[in-house]
């Protein structure tokens, strides 16, 4: 266990690195969730009244296809030159591996997030009635919650054949309750009707459960054979 | 082994039909629903049979991860597939019986929702047991059922929390709950009749799965040993 730190912290240095230079994940990412952006905002025709019931759930739709855009990278990446294999043979532990790359996904998509919600303002007309603070709590749970599935479904779709098709339909199942305290945090937080604390709660214990789980199996993914 | 099942198939063949009859001409008639309601003794009994056999299918799955024994995973890929076809009733008749009683297909209540996504979570599980790889393929199969396991438990709190229509509980539930004894037996007789069934294609599908694992190691092996002849 003493080289779980500096082998997650290597890895992550060295993601964070790439991603500075390249930017690969984060244009591709932003690109794709204006687009998703713009043609929301065109399929429905909103009044700012309409806009701030329904903002919650467009955020967070346009945050889960944008955020497996980047997800598919995070591995894909490590295929080249084989890395992937030299980890598998490395003694390296493999949970440090998996939350390197999910605290790198989680970076990426929070910059995401922070670049997005101007866009939703403009787009939206978006003025939120309960304390607007509050969504700092709900976006970085929720992406922390798409991130930390989406960086092991990731690690299994690699596996497959059709290897990005399968991530959406891996994640998009097992994400639906996080998806559903999402969307009801931050409609509870924008319309002020009701308190998002309940929702926030659940989205907590979603976020531990599931990153214990995918801590654990992770070993047993990247060694199957 | 040919004889017994056999026999197993024709008990449930003859259950099946006692509990049509039992179903369509003894149980009576419901008094607000009418003969709608018998689709009751369809859908229930389906998604008992199906829930029983995504656990099965659990148990199964965390049995592999433990000592990777081939039969655990070929236990763990009839039961899924079975559970997904009586799943699939479920989700078929439920809207056929809601129509007429609530006057909407469809509403995210608790227990519709969590059997939703228990069916896409399990389709999802045979999409990836058909995309990956053969050797490899039962190790991720077993995770995700594991996840599957964990969400659903969550799905389950999540509508009752932020969404909420089906009935109390009718069978098994509190107070002014429970039903005419003919009906009971109509049930579970077809409840009986569903999951002989299941465990008939379930045992079908286990034997096939065990001679393909076979087939495989056979090549296997064989490749080895040719490996072997061309070293030498």
């Amino acid at each position: 266990m003493s080289a779980f730190l500096p082998v997650l912290r290597v890895t992550l240095a060295k993601d964070m690195r790439l991603e500075w230079r390249s930017k690969d994940a984060i244009n591709s990412m932003l690109f794709f969730a204006l687009l998703v952006v713009v043609i929301f905002s065109f399929s429905f025709d909103l009044t700012a009244e309409e806009s701030r019931r329904i903002a919650g759930g467009l955020v967070w739709v346009a945050l889960l296809f944008a955020a497996v855009v980047a997800l598919n990278q995070t591995w894909a990446r490590e295929l080249r030159n084989q890395v992937l294999d030299a980890y598998r043979v490395s003694p390296a532990p493999a949970e440090s591996l998996f939350l390197a790359k999910a605290i790198g996904n989680f970076l990426f998509v929070i910059i995401l997030v922070a670049l997005m919600t101007p866009l939703f303002v403009v787009f939206y007309d978006l003025r939120s009635v309960g304390p607007a603070y509050q969504l700092v709590f709900a976006a970085v749970l929720g992406t922390w919650a798409l991130v930390v599935n989406g960086t092991f479904f990731a690690a299994m779709s690699i596996r497959t054949r059709s290897r990005e098709v399968m991530l959406p339909l891996l994640l998009f199942p097992i994400s639906i309750p996080a998806l559903l305290a999402m969307v009801a945090a931050t409609t509870a937080i924008l319309t002020g009707d009701n308190s998002p604390y309940l929702s926030l709660v659940f989205l907590a214990v979603y976020d531990i459960v599931f990153t214990i789980v995918g801590f654990f199996l992770f070993e047993t993914v990247l060694h199957a054979e | 082994m040919k004889s017994a099942f056999s026999i197993f198939a024709l008990i449930t063949l003859a259950l099946l039909s006692y509990g049509l009859y039992q179903g369509l001409i003894v149980a009576p008639r419901e008094m607000t629903m009418g003969d709608v309601q018998r689709i009751f003794y369809y859908h229930v009994p389906s998604a008992w049979t199906a829930f029983l056999c995504f656990f099965a299918n659990l148990v199964a799955s965390i049995w592999y991860l433990a000592t990777r024994e081939p039969k655990a995973d070929a236990i763990a890929l009839s039961t899924a597939e079975v559970g997904v076809v009586f799943c699939t009733v479920v989700l078929v008749t439920g809207p056929i019986w809601a129509k007429p009683i609530w006057g909407i297909w469809w509403t995210w209540d608790a227990r519709l929702t969590s059997t939703l996504v228990l069916w896409l979570i399990y389709v999802s599980y045979l999409l990836l047991r058909r995309y990956s790889t053969a050797g490899q393929n039962p190790v991720l199969a077993s995770v995700l059922a594991i996840f599957g396991a964990v969400d659903v438990v969550f799905v389950y709190m999540a509508i009752r929390w932020f969404r909420t229509q089906h009935p109390q509980p009718v069978v098994g539930g509190g107070e002014g709950s429970g039903i005419d004894p003919r009906m009971m037996n109509a049930l579970l007789m077809n409840w009986v009749g569903f999951l002989g069934l299941a465990l008939l294609v379930i045992w079908l599908r286990y034997k096939l799965e065990r001679l393909r694992q076979q087939v495989e190691e056979a090549h296997a092996m064989r490749a080895i040993a040719g490996a072997k002849g061309v070293a030498r």
